[in-house]
Formats: C-alpha cells, sequence, structure tokens
C-alpha cells in the first residue's frame, strides 16, 4: 500500500482515538462537578482543560473556569484546533484519502457519525444536552471499532490503524495520569489514607476503568493500586502495558507481511522490556511524573519510527 | 428556436400514451402512492450524503461538498434502441481513436484536405510531443463519454465527444445502487441490463493496453489531484472497485526508468496510470513547469514504453469543438462508413460566412467557447437577455476563432418528480465506453443528466443539473 495511504489511515484512528479520550474526561469531569461544591468542580475543569493539553488556548479564551464553557471548548469552539469538531474532521478528512483502501461500512461509519456531530455542534451545548452529545461521540468511536474489526481484511493497512489507535491510546492515559497525579499530589502525602478517592474515581472513570478497576482489584482504592492498574495490568484495554503490547503485535504483523523489521522494532523491543524491568516500585521510586514523562518520550520515539520505516511522508 | 414546438418525451407520445419503454415503469408506478414517492425522493437524498457521494465547489466556503439532485424517475432505453445506440457510438470511438492515432503520425486527413492543418496546429490540447510515438496498444481515448441528446423517437444526435478524462461513471453506478435500494420489488418486475461490472471491466481493460515490461498481473493506480478535487469521490470509487491504488503526484516520482510509487516497502513501478487530471500537470518539465501536481520526467518514461497513461497525453484535443465540427468527415475519413450518429449542425465563427450568420441569428443559436468544458463561458441565445447578447457580440466579434455556434437544440424531456407530481425536463445521456486493443465496450446505461428548472436547457452538474438512473431493458 501507499505510504501516504498507511499515514492516513495511522491518523485517521488516532485521531478517532482523541476524540474518545476527549469524551470520556469531560465525561468524568461533568460526573466530578455534580458531585461537588462550586470551587472544587472549577478545579475540575481546570484540570480537564489541562489533561486535554489546551490549557493556553483556553484561557485565552476564557478567563474563569466553568462546565459550559470548558465543554464547549473542548467539544467545538472554532478557536480550538483540538476541538472534537476539529478532530472528527480530521478522522474524515483522512479516512477521505484513504477511502480506496478503507471498507465502505468504515467509511459510512465515519460519515454518519461526523454528519450527526456536526449537527450536534450547529449550536452551544447546554447543561440539559450535554449528557446526549457525549454520548453520541462516544458512540461513534463504537461504531467504526466495530466497522473495522468487523469488516477490514487483516492486512497491513488494517494493522496501521490499529497501531495508531494503541499509540494514541497510550499516549492520552499517560498525559491523563501525569495531570492528575500532580492534582493529587497532597493526597499522596497520605499514602494510604482515604483523603480524597473520588479524584482517583475520576481518572478510572475517565478511563472508562472504574468498573473494571473494582472487577480486577478487591483492594480499595489508592495511588499504588490504581497505577497498578493503569500502567501495569495487561487484563484492562486502556492500561499502558495493555497498548503497547497491542501495538507490538500489529507492529510484529507489519513485519511478518512485509518480510524484515525496522527501527521501530527495535524501540518497541526496548520500551516493553523497560516496562517490565521498572516494575510498580520502580515507578514509585523513581517518581510517576518523571516515569510518565519517559515513557510519553518513547511513544513518541515509536511513532516517528513507524512513520520512517514505511514512509508515510517520504 | 423552437417556439411552441413540442419536446420529445422519453416516457408519453404527445397523446398521452405511456411509450414502450416504460411502460413496465409506468405499471409499477402507477400503484404507488404518492406520499410513499414522496417519502422516498427525500431518502435519496440522505442515502447519498451517507455514502459521501458528493462533490466539491471551487470557492464555496460553507457548502464545501454538495450533491448532485438526484431524481427517482428512470431514464429509460429499450434493448433495440440501445443497440442502435451502441453500434453508431462504437463507430464514433473507433473513429476517434484512428484520427488521433494519425494526428500524431502521417496526419493523412490533413493530406487529403479533409480538415484544415490550423485546426490542431494552434491548439493548445494538440501536444507536439506526442508526435511519432505510438501509445501501447495504440489506444489514445481508454475511457470515452459521448454526449447524446435526443430529439425524437428515432434521432440522438452527439452533443459533444469526452475523450479527455469524462467524469460522472461513479452516478451511473451509485445512481443504480441506490434506486435498487429503495425500490428493490421494482427490479423484480422490470428487467434492466446491469452495470455493475463497470469497474472490473475498466480494470481489465486497462490492464490490456499495459506496456511490455509490465509483469504478469500489470499495477494500475489511479492519479487524483487530492481530496479537495470536485471528483474526488469518484477518484477514490473507481480506485476502491478496481483494487487499485490512489496515488497523488507527490507519491509518485520517476526511479530506474520507471514511474514508481511511495509504498510503505518503497517505491514500486506502476505500469498503468489511470489519470484524472489534465495533461498540462502530468509532467511539469514537458509541460507546465509551474505545476506542483505532475511528475518530473514522467513524460521521457512514458515515451521510452515504461508506462501506460489513460487517456493518452494529447487526447483531450478530440473534445474541442472546432475539431467536433469534423466529426462527420473524421468519422468517414477512418471507417468507410457514414456516421451512425449525427452530429449538431454547427457554425464555426472562424469561418467569415458562418460568422456573419452567427452574428445574424444571435438571439436563436447556442454559442460555445472552443475550449470550454462544462458549461462555463457559454451563451444561450434564446435565454439570454439583450444586454448579455450585446456583451457577448463583443467577445465574439473580438475573437471569433474561439467560438462555434448550433441551433437550440429541443432536448428531450423525462419526468422527475417534484412537489406537484410529474413534470418534464429537459435531459441529456452520457454512456461510458471503454478502449483496448481487445474490444470496445459500452456498458448498457450510462449517465442522465437532467435541468432540475423547468424550461431550462443547461443540465449541467455546475450549474444545478442533476442525474437519473438510466435504464437499458433486457429483450
Amino acid at each position: 500500500m501507499l505510504g501516504r495511504t498507511a499515514n492516513a489511515l495511522f491518523w485517521m484512528f488516532r485521531y478517532l482515538e482523541r476524540v474518545d479520550n476527549t469524551a470520556r474526561m469531560l465525561d468524568a469531569g461533568l460526573r466530578m462537578a455534580l458531585t461537588r461544591d462550586l470551587v472544587t468542580s472549577e478545579e475540575e475543569w481546570r484540570s480537564v482543560i489541562a489533561a486535554a493539553g489546551q490549557r493556553r488556548d483556553y484561557e485565552r479564551r476564557h478567563a474563569t473556569y466553568t462546565g459550559v464553557q470548558a465543554w464547549n471548548f473542548m467539544l467545538r469552539d472554532r478557536d480550538n484546533p483540538g476541538s472534537v469538531l476539529a478532530n472528527f474532521g480530521r478522522v474524515r478528512d483522512n479516512a477521505r484519502q484513504s477511502r480506496n483502501v478503507v471498507t465502505s461500512e468504515i467509511w459510512q461509519a465515519v460519515n454518519d457519525s461526523w454528519m450527526q456531530i456536526r449537527d450536534l455542534f450547529a449550536k452551544p451545548v447546554g447543561e440539559q444536552r450535554v449528557g446526549d452529545v457525549l454520548g453520541v461521540i462516544r458512540q461513534a468511536g463504537m461504531l467504526v471499532h466495530g466497522a473495522i474489526i468487523g469488516t477490514m481484511p487483516r492486512d497491513e493497512a488494517f494493522h496501521f490503524a490499529r497501531a495508531g489507535t494503541f499509540i494514541e491510546r497510550a499516549d492520552n492515559v499517560a498525559r491523563l495520569l501525569d495531570i492528575k497525579y500532580y492534582l493529587l499530589l497532597p493526597s499522596l502525602n497520605y499514602v494510604g489514607s482515604s483523603l480524597d478517592t473520588g479524584q482517583w474515581d475520576s481518572v478510572l472513570r475517565a478511563v472508562s476503568g472504574d468498573r473494571a478497576y473494582r472487577w480486577l482489584n478487591t483492594a480499595r482504592i489508592d495511588a499504588r493500586g490504581i497505577v497498578q492498574f493503569l500502567v501495569f495490568d495487561t487484563r484492562f484495554p486502556r492500561s499502558l502495558a495493555y497498548c503497547h503490547t497491542a501495538l507490538r503485535e500489529h507492529l510484529d504483523a507489519i513485519a511478518r507481511v512485509h518480510g524484515h523489521e525496522g527501527a521501530s522494532h527495535a524501540l518497541m523491543r526496548e520500551a516493553a522490556q523497560s516496562l517490565e524491568e521498572t516494575g510498580l516500585e520502580g515507578v514509585f521510586e523513581r517518581g510517576l511524573h518523571e516515569f510518565l514523562i519517559g515513557f510519553l518520550a518513547t511513544n513518541a520515539r515509536v511513532g516517528l519510527a513507524i512513520a520512517d520505516d514505511y514512509r508515510f511522508l517520504a | 428556436m423552437n417556439g411552441g414546438a413540442t419536446f420529445f418525451d422519453e416516457m408519453h407520445e404527445p397523446s398521452g400514451t405511456v411509450r414502450d419503454a416504460y411502460r413496465g415503469y409506468e405499471g409499477w408506478l402507477s400503484e404507488q402512492d404518492a406520499a410513499f414517492l414522496r417519502r422516498k425522493n427525500r431518502d435519496a437524498e440522505t442515502l447519498f450524503r451517507r455514502i459521501g457521494i458528493t462533490f466539491n465547489v471551487y470557492g464555496a466556503q460553507e457548502a464545501e461538498e454538495r450533491l448532485i439532485p438526484f431524481d427517482t424517475v428512470p431514464r429509460i432505453v429499450t434493448a433495440s434502441e440501445w443497440r442502435r445506440l451502441s453500434r453508431g457510438i462504437e463507430q464514433r470511438v473507433r473513429a476517434l481513436n484512428a484520427f488521433l492515432h494519425d494526428l500524431y503520425h502521417r496526419q493523412e486527413i490533413v493530406r487529403a484536405g479533409r480538415v484544415p492543418e490550423h485546426l490542431f496546429r494552434d491548439n493548445s490540447a494538440w501536444l507536439p510531443n506526442m508526435v511519432g510515438f505510438t501509445p501501447p496498444g495504440d489506444i489514445y481515448t481508454h475511457v470515452v463519454g459521448i454526449d447524446l441528446v435526443r430529439t425524437g423517437p428515432d434521432e440522438f444526435v452527439v452533443l459533444e465527444d469526452n475523450a479527455r478524462t469524462p467524469s460522472g461513471v461513479s452516478y451511473m453506478l451509485e445512481n443504480r445502487e441506490t434506486m435498487m435500494a429503495m425500490f428493490p420489488e421494482l427490479f423484480m418486475r422490470v428487467a434492466v441490463e446491469s452495470v455493475a461490472n463497470y469497474p472490473r471491466r475498466l480494470a481489465r481493460s486497462l490492464a490490456a493496453c499495459a506496456p511490455p515490461v509490465a509483469k504478469d498481473k500489470p499495477r494500475l493506480a489511479v492519479l487524483t489531484p487530492g481530496i479537495y478535487n470536485s471528483a474526488f469521490f469518484e477518484h477514490a470509487f473507481l480506485a476502491e472497485q478496481m483494487g487499485a491504488e490512489l496515488v497523488e503526484g507527490s507519491d509518485l516520482r520517476v526511479e530506474g526508468g520507471r514511474v514508481a510509487m511511495r509504498t510503505t516497502r518503497g517505491f514500486e513501478p506502476v505500469d498503468v496510470l489511470y489519470r484524472r487530471i489534465d495533461d498540462d500537470f502530468l509532467d511539469p518539465l514537458t509541460f507546465n513547469p509551474a505545476s506542483v501536481l505532475g511528475v518530473p520526467g514522467m513524460m521521457d518514461v512514458y515515451r521510452a514504453g515504461g508506462i501506460t497513461i489513460a487517456n493518452a497525453p494529447g487526447a483531450g484535443i478530440a473534445d474541442d469543438k472546432a475539431i467536433y465540427s469534423f466529426m462527420p468527415e473524421i468519422v468517414e475519413f477512418y471507417t468507410g462508413e457514414k456516421p451512425l450518429l449525427p452530429n449538431v449542425e454547427t457554425w464555426r465563427c472562424a469561418d467569415p460566412e458562418s460568422c456573419r450568420y452567427v452574428l445574424a441569428n444571435l438571439k436563436d443559436l447556442v454559442v460555445k467557447e472552443v475550449h470550454g468544458s462544462g458549461g462555463y463561458g457559454m451563451l444561450i441565445g434564446p435565454a439570454a437577455s439583450k444586454a448579455e447578447l450585446e456583451a457577448f457580440r463583443k467577445k465574439l466579434e473580438a475573437n471569433p476563432a474561439s467560438y462555434i455556434a448550433q441551433p437550440t437544440l429541443s432536448l428531450s424531456t423525462c419526468p422527475v418528480f417534484t412537489d406537484k407530481g410529474l413534470a418534464p425536463r429537459h435531459v441529456d445521456l452520457r454512456p461510458f465506453v471503454l478502449v483496448s486493443p481487445e474490444a470496445v465496450e459500452i456498458t448498457p446505461g450510462g449517465l442522465t443528466r437532467v435541468a432540475m428548472t423547468r424550461g431550462s436547457l443547461v443540465v449541467n452538474s455546475s450549474q444545478g443539473g442533476g442525474t437519473k438512473d438510466t435504464w437499458v431493458l433486457k429483450d
């Protein structure tokens, strides 16, 4: 397949993942805001915007943090290059670019969702509508994922698309954890205390992991348990370890099709080994922030190596 | 002008009786509830939006993706009508190919005094660097669209030849898919020739024109200007249906004497390039140095037999409206037969006597730019205001050789659904023809374009025209 088409597929699924994660974070923020006092909820929206990496753009636009402002900014603000609207537009543009490779089911799932989302965003999203709107966005993601799993031949195109999903998911989860960690620092000083398990609950909710956590861990919610879960638990499909295992499998599949490996494969092996060697103890010794920064950098390098190995751009 | 004249209607005879072609359809239609049909007509639009059959309009920012209006009343042609049409189309297409070969070789037709040399010499669509070169399989026009209008029961007239890069075939295919999805029971009652294997035929026909250097299974790619092009949907659709790569100029470069595309494994040669960009943008070294779309050196590879470009560079000269006016002579010269399909009577304004006639009868004529396309830069005399006529007269006088004129045609009408029921609208017909050394294949169907406003004769989609499904009935 063409390098440009592989690039389009890869990014189509990265943007789709980003959209999906934005919706999850807003969902969690919304729930926080509903169960807290005003001051805490302002903090919560600040952290949601920060976790999305949109703080500078937001503060250029608004002086205060409120729910309505925050979600309208993240969903549909034309001044926000990372809005769901802009990113879903990119999903669709990339799907168009690779229209001869994606199945018509995938294309229609994207196109239908795009039309629906665009209509929903025609007017500002108020409190009554925001829950429904987030539901539609998350359903769009499930629809497209269902279409690719159910209809796409398992050739290299499929694996590039899936690689895009997992590299972006790893990135987003690591960022979320990093931002929330700072917010939670006070509570970490009381390791073991139950100062604010609500914040941790919110982190889990933002990765749709609250239920999974309770099922897989009988332990109570604390920092160590959650880091173990979000970083190392390969049973949970949004943990960093799971994402990197999946990413590696898809890269391996591409290497089998091509008959040889590239620099991205070597990097992936290193990353997996380093994650395993570090372990939970290592993470806390090194500091969670330092660990996550390292993880994000490796993840980004893998992305660049894939683009390079498979001639995405040149 | 046809002041008060009646137009041939595809569905009804002047007495109101339903014509043979529409008998089966009418039988079904008469049993349908009006509200159901109205709803289906609206559903069609939703279907098209969902599938993404849109075209982009240059310079229109908000509505950058538009739908071409679709009407659910099919345009129906009987089997015997189609057989007659096909013979005429095949004759014309064979003549076009022979003419193009001749133009770029010995120019016998000029030597014989049947067409004047200046006709192509001064024409930018004629490419001097194609002279003496024979494309693989000696095929110039791999894909042709012949625009026809019907003026009477047995009268189909050729309005235009499209040998450059005819578009619209995706509408032929998707219109049928849409109709079958909406009215399955209709297709159980009326036997209609299928158009669905067009992409397979296209792939086979193009592969049959592969250069000798190609391996057993030639590698095929569709060259598109990109996702912002008005016909991008069609380019992607055809690539998908043929299992071909969809390339842009930036994916291609010349390597090892071949045109190669950048794949995930490195650069790999393309054998047949079905290009959907103009000659000007193929190779900046040969044509337009300012083009960022082209592939430097591609023409050298082409001339050395390293790639097939479809349609052949320089084939677009056949679309020229001054050349068109010579088609009866051209058909006769190369086939030794009388043309089966007539031309529209055409005055070449380059000729002073014709020009005087045109100027004197401007208000009754349709005047077209010789190199224009898509209904732009055209004057429809009977529909023009006094001021428009005078403005056009000045343009024409300043540059007569750039124009031809034709009488206003009595384009046939076909009913469309309106809020008030069926109403006649003018239609034309573009069948699609595939040419390879093995065969000339005409898919039984085509693109029927329809002027959606009452009385209008302009069917071009860029000017608000719509489309219909086109049926060729089985015997």
